[in-house]
């Protein structure tokens, strides 16, 4: 069986679970090993339970599994919570000397994570680290491996940290080489010859696609789970040519994300649902005033704050239909990490060429989930900036109608200062050169303009990845980061003889009907699977295509949705 | 040469006959001539009322957006290209009504933008009920028990450190271009709040009511407009004396000028080359 290793470091928040988590990925990363961590943590700076979960394997993963390897128990909280995923011939790591624990079997392995960080690196805040070192201990891990992650992570912090870090993962690592469970078997060890693999979350990935796509604006207002997109922006614009403002609220980002973007550069913004509710006038600014803007909306459960630091699908019906009046539109929804990047790379391209606003929905689990990755190849990046006029034709022209009617709907554009030519623009109705307007014949012409871009956008819009299986028990349907777990699930159907399709929606809108209708026509047993109570997908599928699916499979209580969630389900309701 | 000619439109007017922005764009237009910039140079954000349909009176890049969401508009704008001179123009509800928060927040950012507030104390679009700067009592059909306690933008900017606050009157058009022109010229965020008669709907603050208390900083020589308690005692002048001019002025930072990513040219003519993130991809690995 193909190797299938799951860590798991809890604890309250405050005492370092993302840091040890995140050293550990990178560790086994850097060893060549796939990688995906999920973290689930509250809406509290300290105190409460935090879990960091890491699923290893030769091959690449792209979600959680719910059974447990190792555990690293940073609180005796975290062994009562979890011991129930640990594995029989799992490991529990957890310091003996704090932590008073009646071991009651033989995956308990008592470390003194405490007393070894003061002994070694002279610090009782090197104890994440010996956790590390214990962790990779167990399966027998290089430690070298390890000792890098260190040097890169603390060496701006001088070599006296870096050393006490190193002899503390090495203290950790020694107690437990060869040490536990005797019927943990497990080993990982770092594959030869691997390429060296990027490791990131979905959020990197966006503002990375987005640096990458050239754009140049970014105005927010931070929002669990998009905050770090500005972060990432803020950081980066400084020496990338890019600016990133923290403004006052949400309604304030998507304006001056407009504003950057009538000037002539491509903008975007990031929020969550409530941030994005506060958007959707600006939204129809853009689509009415023909203004090219990203947004990404990183999903979490609603209504209202609902569950802040969560993630769920609620918000597809919402950003399908947000905004006043009408005007076109495009949704994206990636699934992974590479497909982030590949979308935020993607959107600045339609919303160009359509002028008109372009929405990236992510969730909670892709934003904050770390995987590894291919490095991206740059040469893949494509910029089309659609009918902008080209510096020369702005030079020489002097009679300009930004609002000029076509026939595919799409005005040449050009932003003021490019040549001598005035841009004008407004949130009233407007004739071509931009005024505002009060007769009928002006209106119907220029909300029909408008509306034919969308002829033009679905082309723009990819198919689903679809994979049908003539002799399909069912096939599950999905959107964004669900796809992974659909996947898994169909996987290990197959390995238990049961044959299941699979269709995934990377992108909504303009929803693709005609390149899966016939699919869907001939699929057996459609079965939507959604991280929402309503099942919004299927509906979607309902008005776009007519045809309803058999059953569904919905999860809103805030967790990501895994392959054993949709196995579980499959056999309660359709099987 | 920039001529008054450059600034003229074909747009028809839409204003009241008698309505006091007619004062408000001669002066501006005034402003722009002699200051020499040629309308093509000229960005004018607008937001939604009788005032911010201006820009369309007049020639210049114009993004007229949605009510009280003007100030975010043109600061993206700038930020995009800082060679564009921006021009917001707003009425006293869009600014100090429902886009105050942004007024807060663009007096503390200080990026460089010139604020005209059309202040007539009432709301002229929607037919005559009460802004937040209405006087206290003043009844219309929101307000049939008479408008609460007006807010005072001077007072408002000064609190928030704006680096340029004046105030000019409608009917004084040669000053009000004088103060317009220094807000433009200033660096950094400028609110240049205007009182304004409304002929339609306000019965009370009319031109004769304002000519009757309105005089001119300048014309009191210890007056010094970098003097922020001195400001603050002007600030608080309001019936039977109400003064006009540059009321304080400070230079402080400007948002944009701090920028690393403005330093060589503006955003808006920077090359987008994907290449060039190479190193950040390395960083994940």
């Amino acid at each position: 069986m193909a190797l299938d290793f799951n860590v798991m470091v809890g604890g309250e928040a405050g005492q370092g679970v993302q840091s040890v988590g995140s050293i550990l990925s990178k560790t086994i990363a850097r060893g060549g090993l796939h990688v995906f961590a999920d973290q689930d943590y509250e809406s509290r700076v300290r105190g409460g339970h935090n879990f960091f979960r890491i699923r290893i394997s030769e091959g690449k993963v792209l979600s959680v599994s719910e059974e447990l390897d190792v555990l690293i128990a940073l609180n005796e909280e975290t062994v009562h919570l979890h011991l129930p995923e640990v594995k029989e011939d799992g490991v529990i790591i957890y310091d003996d000397e704090q932590i008073a624990l009646d071991p009651e079997d033989e995956r308990y392995l008592g470390v003194p994570l405490t007393r070894l960080a003061e002994e070694t690196g002279k610090s009782k805040l090197m104890t994440n680290t010996v956790a590390v070192g214990a962790a990779l201990g167990i399966t027998g891990f290089d430690i070298s491996a390890l000792e890098t992650i260190l040097k890169e992570e603390f060496s701006h912090r001088g070599n006296e940290i870096v050393q006490g870090n190193i002899a503390a993962s090495g203290a950790g690592f020694e107690f437990t080489s060869n040490k536990g469970n005797g019927n943990f078997w497990k080993r990982l060890r770092p594959l030869a010859d691997a390429p060296r693999r990027m490791l990131l979350n979905g959020n990197e990935a966006l503002a990375l696609g987005a640096l990458a796509a050239g754009c140049k604006f970014i105005a927010g207002y931070p929002m669990t789970p998009a905050t770090l997109i500005l972060e990432y922006f803020a950081d980066k614009g400084r020496d990338y040519g890019a600016v990133a403002v923290h403004v006052e609220d949400e309604i304030s980002a998507i304006n001056m994300a407009i504003g950057a973007a009538f000037s002539g550069v491509r903008a975007m913004t990031a929020t969550s649902g409530g941030g994005f509710s506060l958007m959707v006038e600006g939204l129809s600014l853009a689509g009415m005033t023909e203004t090219p803007v990203v947004i990404v909306l990183g999903q979490r459960p609603g209504p209202a704050t609902g569950l802040p630091t969560r993630t769920e699908q609620g918000e597809l019906a919402y950003v399908l239909n947000a905004g006043h009046g009408e005007f076109p539109r495009a949704v994206l929804a990636p699934a992974t990490a590479e497909e982030a990047f590949q979308a935020a790379t993607k959107a600045f391209n339609p919303a160009e060429k359509y002028q008109t606003p372009v929405i990236i929905l992510s969730d909670h689990h892709l934003a904050t989930s770390y995987t590894t990755v291919d490095k991206f190849d740059l040469k893949d990046v494509i910029i089309d900036r659609g009918e902008l006029l080209t510096e020369e034709a702005a030079k020489e022209m002097t009679d300009y109608k930004r609002h000029l009617i076509t026939d595919s709907g799409i005005s040449p554009r050009s932003y003021p200062l490019q040549g001598k030519a005035l841009i004008v623009t407004d949130s009233d109705e407007h004739d071509e050169n931009g005024h505002m307007i009060e007769d009928a014949g002006t209106r119907i012409e220029q909300s029909l303009k408008r509306l034919r871009k969308l002829d033009g956008l679905k082309k723009e819009i990819n198919a689903p990845e679809i994979d049908i299986q003539p002799d399909a028990t069912f096939t599950l349907i999905g959107w964004g980061s669900t796809g992974n777990a659909i996947k898994e699930a169909a996987a290990l159907l197959e390995e238990r003889e049961v044959a299941v399709g699979t269709i995934h929606f990377s992108e909504l809108y303009p929803f693709p009907a005609e390149s899966v209708i016939s699919d869907l026509r001939e699929a057996k047993k459609c079965v939507v699977v959604e991280g929402n109570a309503t099942a919004q997908l299927a509906q979607l599928i309902r008005r776009e295509t007519g045809i309803e699916v058999s059953d569904t499979i919905l999860r809103f209580d805030g967790r990501p949705i895994t392959a054993a969630y949709i196995i579980e389900r499959l056999k309660v309701k359709v099987w | 040469m920039v001529t008054l000619e450059d600034y003229n439109s074909t747009v028809p007017n839409a204003w009241c006959p008698g309505c006091a922005n007619f004062g408000i764009l001669q002066a501006l237009k005034k402003a722009l001539v002699e200051l020499e910039i040629e309308p093509h140079r000229l960005l004018f954000v607008s937001g939604i009322g009788q005032g911010p349909k201006l820009p369309h009176y007049t020639r210049g890049n114009v993004f007229n957006g949605l009510h009280g969401r003007t100030l975010p508009v043109a600061t993206g704008a700038r930020i995009a290209n800082h060679e564009l001179t921006v021009i917001g123009i707003d009425g006293d509800g869009g600014a100090y009504g429902e886009g105050v928060g942004h007024l807060l927040a663009s007096m503390r950012r200080n990026v460089n933008i010139t604020y005209l507030v059309h202040n007539n104390q009432v709301y002229g679009l929607t037919k005559g009920q009460a802004s937040p700067t209405s006087d206290t009592g003043f009844v219309t059909r929101t307000t049939p028990l008479g408008a609460g306690q007006p807010l005072n933008p001077v007072m408002l900017a000064l609190a928030s450190d704006a680096g340029f606050i004046a105030r000019g009157f409608a009917g004084d058009i040669d000053h009000l271009s004088d103060i317009i022109k220094a807000g433009i010229v200033h660096k950094g965020f400028s609110l240049i709040d205007i009182l304004q008669p409304c002929v339609s709907f306000n019965p009370k603050n009319t031109y004769q009511w304002y000519r009757e208390r309105v005089y001119h900083l300048a014309d009191e020589p210890e007056y010094n407009p970098e003097d922020k308690r001195a400001a603050l005692v002007k600030a608080e002048e309001w019936g039977d004396r109400i003064p006009i001019g540059v009321i304080f002025r400070r230079e402080r930072p400007v948002y944009e000028e701090q920028l690393p990513a403005l330093k060589e040219m503006p955003l808006v003519r920077q090359e987008l080359d994907p290449q060039k993130f190479e190193g950040l991809l390395s960083e994940f690995m």
